[in-house]
């Protein structure tokens, strides 16, 4: 089992919600297996489950039945929301150090991590501001610096941008991207928008509506891969834009 | 660093719109002080029911004189210091309580509201047949009438902390603990201080309310002796007394959020 290069390996996850009046399926039958260093994201209807599978994996919910296996027992996984959900009541140095506290591990060596992290991210001067004096992009970007101080095997984002405005979404995406890289961490993304996914991702996985069932798993191979930014102008990056919202078969 | 003209003239404005309201407020109190002496003077108004605010000052000294003053003051802010203590840490441990255990706090809610919203009044004679007439049946009274509420808008402000801070928490494994001193009581700084607000005039209304049923000193004895022995200046001036303390509650509490809340 150790010989492949697979972090996480998902076979037939299923997620049901119970309330009293139904029995809801939200996810059936997902099996994917998850390569370490990959940039996946996970692309589907709103509301189609998509969020759960994060959830799920990182234990915030329960699943139905199904197996999630990861390659090693101790891993760490870094979870990162819609919101920044930065602490107000703390400064951006200790809402970076947060995740160290609760986990019990902030010790020298990964203060001074956290303190390389903000200063190649060009944070360093506001590491004693409150979040309140930081715009929306680089309270996000704490946000990824909290998220890596852990040392997280996988990063699981959740929409990672879609409280941002147009603009800084994409700036941020080049930045998240450039960030997470350099680290050489893997990725599952969540996103609902198709452009995002297909820049940044190495793999995309298009979900059904719920419950969501794997629909098309999308191999993003572009010529020379650039930045998130570039590769949108690429010829690759309109046809598979195109594959995917057909996949998708948005009506309104 | 130069200040800009136009700066200058905001600053200018906002100073000068601060001084007209604090004049307009004293003026309020004056003019009306001046209109109530005056009828008073030319018997416009019979001062054995209405007093006078010269009679006020008079009974004022005279109740200085013998010493009384003092001691009633004392009773009454004791009395109030206490039930607000009281009311504000158990309100929050209680609070505290019933967040860390959900299930507890559905089996309860329905006492609460109810005991919440019970008439206090209506307990008096029960609280003087229990506790007795003394300094305890009054901050019994108190603490009935604000720790109650205290508990409700605790828990309630608990329950609604941002969902987001508490996913993020969980996510990192964190412990109930870690949730609670980590989210739940920072996050709600502002509406534990708010609380303290409430509390401060829950308790002042209970003491009141208990020294007018039982107590043999006080501010609330003031005014229920003087209504029984029909000294209605004495009754006006305990009035006032109240009065010019519930301004210094809220002042004192002012200064406590100013210091606290300046994010």
């Amino acid at each position: 089992m150790t010989s492949n290069n697979n972090i996480l390996e998902i076979t037939h996850l299923e997620k049901n919600y119970q309330d009293t009046k139904d029995e809801i399926k939200a996810i059936d039958d997902f099996s994917f297996k998850v390569e370490k260093g990959k940039f996946i994201s996970i692309v589907g209807p709103s509301g189609c489950g998509k969020s759960t599978l994060l959830s799920i994996l990182a234990k915030l919910e329960d699943k139905s039945s199904g197996e999630i296996t990861f390659n090693k027992d101790n891993i760490i996984l870094g979870y990162m929301l819609q919101k920044d959900s930065l602490f107000p009541w703390l400064t951006i140095l200790d809402n970076c150090l947060l995740g160290l506290e609760i986990k019990g591990i902030k010790t020298e060596d990964n203060i001074s991590y956290v303190n390389h992290l903000l200063d190649s991210y060009g944070l360093t001067e506001f590491k004693d501001k409150y979040p309140s004096s930081l715009s929306g992009g680089m309270r996000q970007r704490v946000a990824l610096i909290r998220t890596l101080a852990i040392h997280p095997d996988i990063l699981l984002l959740d929409e990672p941008f879609s409280a941002l405005d147009a603009m800084t979404r994409v700036a941020l995406a080049d930045d998240l991207y450039k960030m997470i890289k350099k680290e050489g961490k893997t990725v599952l993304m969540v996103t609902h928008d198709i452009a995002e996914a297909v820049s940044l991702s190495d793999i995309v996985i298009v979900l059904t509506k719920r419950p969501a069932k794997i629909k098309t798993i999308y191999e993003i191979e572009f010529e020379d891969r650039k930045t998130p930014f570039e590769n949108r102008s690429k010829k690759e990056f309109n046809i598979y834009y195109e594959k995917i919202w057909r996949d998708l078969d948005v009506h309104i | 660093m130069s200040i800009s003209n136009e700066r200058k003239e905001y600053l200018k404005k906002k100073q000068k719109e601060k001084r007209i309201i604090i004049f307009a407020q004293v003026l309020i109190l004056i003019v009306f002080l001046i209109i109530w002496e005056v009828l008073a003077h030319y018997k416009v108004i019979n001062t054995f029911l209405a007093s006078s605010p010269s009679l006020i000052v008079k009974t004022l000294s005279s109740l200085v004189e013998s010493n009384d003053l003092f001691t009633h003051i004392k009773v009454t802010l004791l009395e109030t210091i206490i039930s607000f203590a009281l009311a504000s840490i158990g309100g929050l441990v209680i609070a505290s309580i019933l967040w860390w255990n959900k299930r507890l706090a559905k089996i309860v809610d329905p006492y609460l509201t109810v005991i919440n919203a019970l008439p206090k009044v209506a307990l008096g004679p029960l609280i003087i047949i229990w506790v007795g007439a003394s300094t305890k049946s009054i901050i019994f009274m108190a603490l009935l009438i604000s720790l109650f509420l205290s508990i409700i808008n605790i828990y309630h402000s608990f329950k609604e902390t941002d969902k987001n801070y508490l996913i993020l928490l969980k996510s990192l494994n964190a412990s109930k603990k870690d949730l609670f001193f980590k989210v739940v009581l920072p996050s709600n700084f502002s509406n534990i201080i708010n609380n303290l607000k409430i509390n401060t005039s829950m308790a002042y209304i209970g003491v009141i309310m208990g020294e007018l049923l039982v107590s043999k000193k006080g501010l609330g004895y003031l005014i229920m002796y003087g209504s029984q022995v029909f000294n209605i200046n004495l009754v006006i001036t305990s009035v006032f007394l109240l009065g010019v303390f519930a301004f210094l509650f809220y002042y004192v509490i002012c200064l406590v959020e100013k210091k606290f809340i300046k994010k």
